[in-house]
C-alpha cells in the first residue's frame, strides 16, 4: 500500500464494519432463522452418539412429527432446559432426536447417564458440519419437523414448558398430535 | 416528584454538555479566554446535575416508587437495601445513567487536574468529552429514559434479575464503566492533539496517567465479572468468550498496547500516529461494546428485549465519534513524524512486538465476535464461534508475547544491549523449565506439554520481573514507582500465566448424581452428599446441601451449595459451594432434582484458579503504582524538562 493512503485504512475499516451493522441491525433477531421454516429439513446421517457404528439420520423418523435438540456439555442453557426435555419425553406426544453439536463424546455421554435422557436417539456432530446446515446459531436450538419432512418451528434458547405449551403444542396439534 | 427532577436534571446536563462542548471547542479555535472558561465551567454544572439525576433515580429504588417503569421492572419490595440501590445500573436504562456519570466524573477530573496543560489543549479536551457526554444523554433521553413513569402504577416491582443480586456483580459494572469511560480521557487527548496537529513527548507523558487508571478499572472490572461467573452461574467456569465478554476485553487489550507504546512515544518520541490511533482505538472499542451489547445486534436470542431505535441511534453515534476521530486522524496523522531510529535488540523493539502481538490478538477475538453478524449480512448463513477459536486465537499471540516479556523489560532504550543479563536471563527461563517440570510432576503426577509451557512461561514472566527491582535494592538504588509498578504488572501477568495453566491443564469436572450419603471422588477428594435441606432467603427460598469434603479419610470442609428459587419467579439460581485453598478450589454445585432423592451434582477440582484473579489484580495495583510516579505529577508546562525526565528514568 502507498505510504499516504495508510492512515485511510482505519476508517476505511470502520466504514465498512458501519455498512455490516447497518444490515445487522435491519434483522428482526426475533425471527432470526425463518429460512428453514416451511421448507424440507435438511438431510443428515451421522455417527450416533453412543455408538459409532450406527447411523443415526433425518429419516430415521420420517413420516411423523418429531422433533430435533440442537445441545452440548458446554452450553449452560442446556442443562436448564434438561428437565423440560425430559418431560417432554415423559409426555411422550412426539419423538425427540438430539444433535450433540461441538462436543466431546464422552463427557456428553456422562450427561445423559447423569442428567437422564430424553432422546430416542443422539447424532454425533463434532465438528458442527449438520448444524450448519441447519443454521444453528447457538446451543440450545429446537426444531419441530411435521410428518412431511418440513420445518415447522424452530426454537432459539432454553425450552421451557411455557414455550412448549405456547409454541410446539398448537402446531402438533395441527398435525394429528402424535400417538 | 423525585423522578421528575431526576428527568429535569438530565435536560440541564444536556445543556451544560453543549455548553462544554461548544465553548470548548470553539473557544480553543478561536482564541477567546472567556469561551474557553466558560467551557470549563460547564463541567461542573454537568457532573452536579448528572449526580442529581442519578441521585434521583437511586432514591425512587430505595423508596420503593413502583410508579417509575424502570424500578419496577427492575427491583422488588423483597429486594434489600442494598441490592435496591444496586438495582440502578441493574439494566439498560440505569447502567447508561452510571454510564454518564462516569463521563462526567472523568471530565470533571481532568479539568481539575490539568491546570498545567497549555490552555486551549485543555480545553479542546473538555470540549471533545462534552461531545461524548451530549451523545449518551441524548440518547437517554430519547430513546432510554430511566424516568419513565408507569401509568398505572404497578403495586409490587418485577425484581432485580437474581443472577445480579451478588455482591460482586453490583460493583462490577461501575468499576468496569469507570474503565470504560475513562479511555474517552485518552482519547480525547489524541483527539485534541490531532486537531493541533503536533505531538510532543509531554502530550505522551500527560496522557499515561490517565491511561493507567482506566486501564487499572478496567482490569479490576474484568477480574470482578470472571470471578462472579465462576462462583454465581454455577459452571466453574472462569471465562466464556461471550460477546458480553469480549466487548470488555478488546478494549482491555487495546489499552495495554496503548499503556506500552505511550511509554515510547513519551521517552523516544516514536511511534507517535500508532499511539494516537490506539488512545482512538481503546475509547472507540469500548463504544463499539456498548453498542453490540446494547443494540442487541449480536446477543439477539440472550438478549434482553431490544429495540432497533436504540441500535440506529447508537450506531449512529459512532458513527459520528469514531468516524470523526479516525477521519482526524486520516487528515493528521500524516504529519506526525517520527524520525528517531533503533536497533533490533532495544526497548522499542520490544513495545514494537508487544503492540503487534496484542492488537493481532485483538483482531482476531473482534473477527471472532462480528463473524457470525459478517455471515449473517451477507446472508451466509448463521455460524457459531465458540471458544475452542478464541482459545486458539488467544494463544497464539500470547505465547511469543510472555517469551519476549521476560527479555523486553530488560533492554535500554535505542541500543542492542541485553548482554549484561543474558546469562542471568537464561538462569531463570532453565530455572523456570525445571521448576515447570518437576512440579508438574510431583504435585500433579504427570508431565503434558502444554502444561510445562504455561508453567516455564509463568515462571519465566515471574522471575524476569523480580529481576529489577531486586537488582536496584541490591546496588541500593531507589526504585522509581514507574520501574516498581512494571515489575509488579508483569510479575502479575505471569501469575495470571499460572493461574490459567494449572486450572485449565489439570482441572476436573464431573457431573454426578447422588443421594443423601452417597460419595463421588473426584481428584483424590470424597464428596460425600451429607444432608439436603430447605433453607429460607430474604427474598428466596433453596435447597441447601451439605457437601462433606474429605481426603484419605481426613474431612476437609464442608460446602453448601444452594439452589434457590426466588420468589418473583423466573428460573432457579444456582449457589456453588466452593473451598478455596492456595493450590486449588474445590467445588460443588447442585443441580436438578432427579427424583428418588437423588439430585445432580457438579463437582470440580480447580486447580490454581485464585491465581487467575490474584494476578489481575497484582497488574491492576502495578497500574496504580506507576500512574503515581511522582513525574506525572510534577508541572509539566515546560518542555525542555521532558528531556531531564527521560535521562532519569532511562535504566
Amino acid at each position: 500500500m502507498k505510504k499516504n493512503l495508510r492512515p485511510l485504512l482505519p476508517i476505511a475499516l470502520f466504514a465498512g464494519l458501519i455498512v455490516f451493522f447497518i444490515i445487522g441491525l435491519q434483522k428482526d433477531p426475533s425471527r432470526i432463522d425463518s429460512p428453514l421454516i416451511g421448507k424440507p429439513a435438511p438431510a443428515f446421517a451421522l455417527e450416533a452418539l453412543d455408538n459409532p457404528a450406527v447411523q443415526v439420520g433425518s429419516g430415521d423418523l420420517a413420516g411423523r412429527p418429531w422433533l430435533l435438540n440442537v445441545w452440548a456439555t458446554w452450553c449452560g442453557g442446556c442443562r436448564q432446559e434438561h428437565t423440560t426435555l425430559l418431560e417432554i419425553a415423559r409426555e411422550g406426544r412426539v419423538p425427540m432426536m438430539g444433535l450433540n453439536w461441538r462436543d466431546d463424546r464422552s463427557l456428553a455421554l456422562q450427561w445423559l447417564v447423569k442428567l437422564g435422557n430424553p432422546y430416542v436417539s443422539v447424532a454425533y456432530d463434532p465438528e458442527g458440519r449438520t448444524a450448519i446446515d441447519w443454521g444453528v446459531y447457538g446451543a440450545p436450538e429446537t426444531f419441530l419437523i411435521g410428518a412431511d419432512g418440513k420445518v415447522l418451528h424452530k426454537q432459539i434458547g432454553i425450552m421451557t414448558a411455557e414455550i412448549w405449551r405456547r409454541d410446539f403444542l398448537p402446531l402438533l396439534a395441527a398435525q394429528g398430535g402424535g400417538p | 416528584m423525585i423522578p421528575e427532577i431526576g428527568h429535569f436534571a438530565l435536560v440541564m446536563a444536556l445543556l451544560f454538555a453543549m455548553v462544554q462542548s461548544f465553548f470548548g471547542l470553539a473557544g480553543a479555535a478561536r482564541g477567546q479566554a472567556a469561551w474557553m472558561g466558560a467551557g470549563r465551567s460547564a463541567v461542573t454544572g454537568q457532573f452536579v446535575f448528572v449526580a442529581i439525576a442519578f441521585a434521583a433515580l437511586a432514591w425512587s429504588f430505595i423508596q420503593k416508587d413502583f410508579s417509575v417503569l424502570y424500578v419496577a421492572t427492575n427491583s422488588n419490595s423483597e429486594l434489600p437495601v442494598f441490592f435496591r440501590f444496586a438495582a440502578v445500573w441493574g439494566a439498560h436504562e440505569g447502567s447508561l445513567l452510571l454510564w454518564a456519570l462516569c463521563l462526567a466524573g472523568w471530565s470533571l477530573a481532568v479539568t481539575a487536574l490539568s491546570s498545567s496543560l497549555q490552555v486551549r489543549f485543555r480545553s479542546r479536551v473538555i470540549g471533545i468529552l462534552g461531545l461524548i457526554s451530549i451523545g449518551f444523554m441524548l440518547f437517554m433521553l430519547t430513546t432510554s429514559n430511566p424516568f419513565d413513569r408507569l401509568v398505572p402504577a404497578a403495586l409490587e416491582g418485577k425484581d432485580l434479575n437474581p443472577l445480579l443480586q451478588d455482591f460482586a456483580l453490583t460493583i462490577h459494572p461501575p468499576i468496569l464503566y469507570l474503565g470504560y469511560v475513562g479511555f474517552s480521557v485518552a482519547f480525547a487527548f489524541g483527539c485534541a492533539t490531532l486537531l493541533e496537529g503536533r505531538l510532543d513527548s509531554a502530550w505522551a507523558r500527560w496522557t499515561r496517567p490517565w491511561t493507567l487508571a482506566a486501564w487499572l478499572f478496567l482490569t479490576v472490572g474484568i477480574a470482578l465479572g470472571s470471578w462472579w461467573a465462576y462462583y454465581e452461574l454455577g459452571w466453574g467456569g472462569w471465562w466464556f468468550w461471550d460477546p458480553v465478554e469480549n466487548a470488555s476485553f478488546m478494549p482491555w487489550l487495546a489499552g495495554t498496547a496503548l499503556i506500552h507504546s505511550l511509554a515510547v512515544t513519551e521517552k523516544r518520541g516514536l511511534f507517535k500516529s500508532w499511539t494516537l490511533l490506539l488512545a482512538v482505538s481503546a475509547f472507540s472499542l469500548s463504544l463499539l461494546g456498548t453498542f453490540l451489547v446494547r443494540s442487541g445486534v449480536l446477543v439477539s436470542v440472550h438478549a434482553f428485549a431490544t429495540d432497533p431505535a436504540r441500535g440506529l441511534f447508537i450506531l449512529a453515534f459512532l458513527t459520528v465519534v469514531i468516524g470523526g476521530a479516525l477521519a482526524l486522524y486520516a487528515w493528521r496523522a500524516p504529519q506526525l513524524k517520527s524520525n528517531a531510529g533503533f536497533e533490533l535488540a532495544a526497548r522499542e523493539s520490544f513495545v514494537l512486538f508487544n503492540n503487534a502481538f496484542l492488537v493481532a490478538a485483538l483482531c482476531l477475538i473482534l473477527l471472532g465476535t462480528l463473524y457470525p453478524l459478517f455471515m449473517d449480512a451477507m446472508e451466509l448463513g448463521k455460524v457459531s464461534v465458540g471458544p475452542p477459536y478464541f482459545n486458539m486465537v488467544f494463544l497464539v499471540p500470547m505465547v511469543p508475547l510472555l517469551l519476549l516479556l521476560g527479555i523486553g523489560m530488560h533492554a535500554v532504550w535505542k541500543k542492542s544491549r541485553l548482554q549484561p543479563v543474558r546469562s542471568r536471563l537464561l538462569g531463570i527461563a532453565a530455572a523456570g523449565f525445571a521448576i515447570a517440570v518437576i512440579a508438574g510432576a510431583a504435585v500433579y503426577g504427570e508431565i503434558r506439554p502444554m502444561a510445562t509451557i504455561g508453567f516455564t512461561l509463568a515462571l519465566w514472566v515471574m522471575g524476569s520481573s523480580l529481576m529489577i527491582p531486586l537488582a536496584r535494592l541490591r546496588a541500593g538504588q531507589a526504585v522509581p514507582g514507574a520501574v516498581l509498578g512494571m515489575a509488579i504488572a508483569h510479575f502479575g501477568v505471569g501469575v495470571v500465566t499460572l493461574g490459567i495453566t494449572g486450572v485449565q491443564s489439570f482441572k476436573i469436572e464431573e457431573d454426578v448424581a447422588l443421594a443423601v450419603g452417597d460419595t463421588a471422588t473426584i481428584g483424590g477428594y470424597d464428596f460425600r452428599l451429607a444432608a439436603l435441606r430447605d433453607a429460607r432467603g430474604p427474598n428466596y427460598v433453596a435447597v441447601e446441601a451439605d457437601v462433606v469434603i474429605s481426603k484419605d479419610g481426613a474431612e476437609i470442609t464442608t460446602l453448601r451449595p444452594q439452589k434457590r428459587l426466588y420468589n418473583s419467579g423466573g428460573n432457579p439460581m444456582t449457589e456453588a459451594g466452593i473451598q478455596v485453598g492456595p493450590g486449588r478450589d474445590l467445588f460443588a454445585a447442585l443441580g436438578e432434582d432427579l427424583g428418588q432423592g437423588r439430585w445432580s451434582l457438579r463437582l470440580q477440582y480447580k486447580p490454581l484458579i485464585r491465581y487467575i484473579w490474584l494476578g489481575a489484580l497484582l497488574i491492576a495495583l502495578g497500574g496504580g503504582i506507576a500512574g503515581l510516579d511522582r513525574r506525572y505529577r510534577r508541572a509539566t508546562a515546560a518542555a525542555p524538562g521532558l528531556e531531564r525526565a527521560a535521562a532519569e528514568v532511562t535504566r
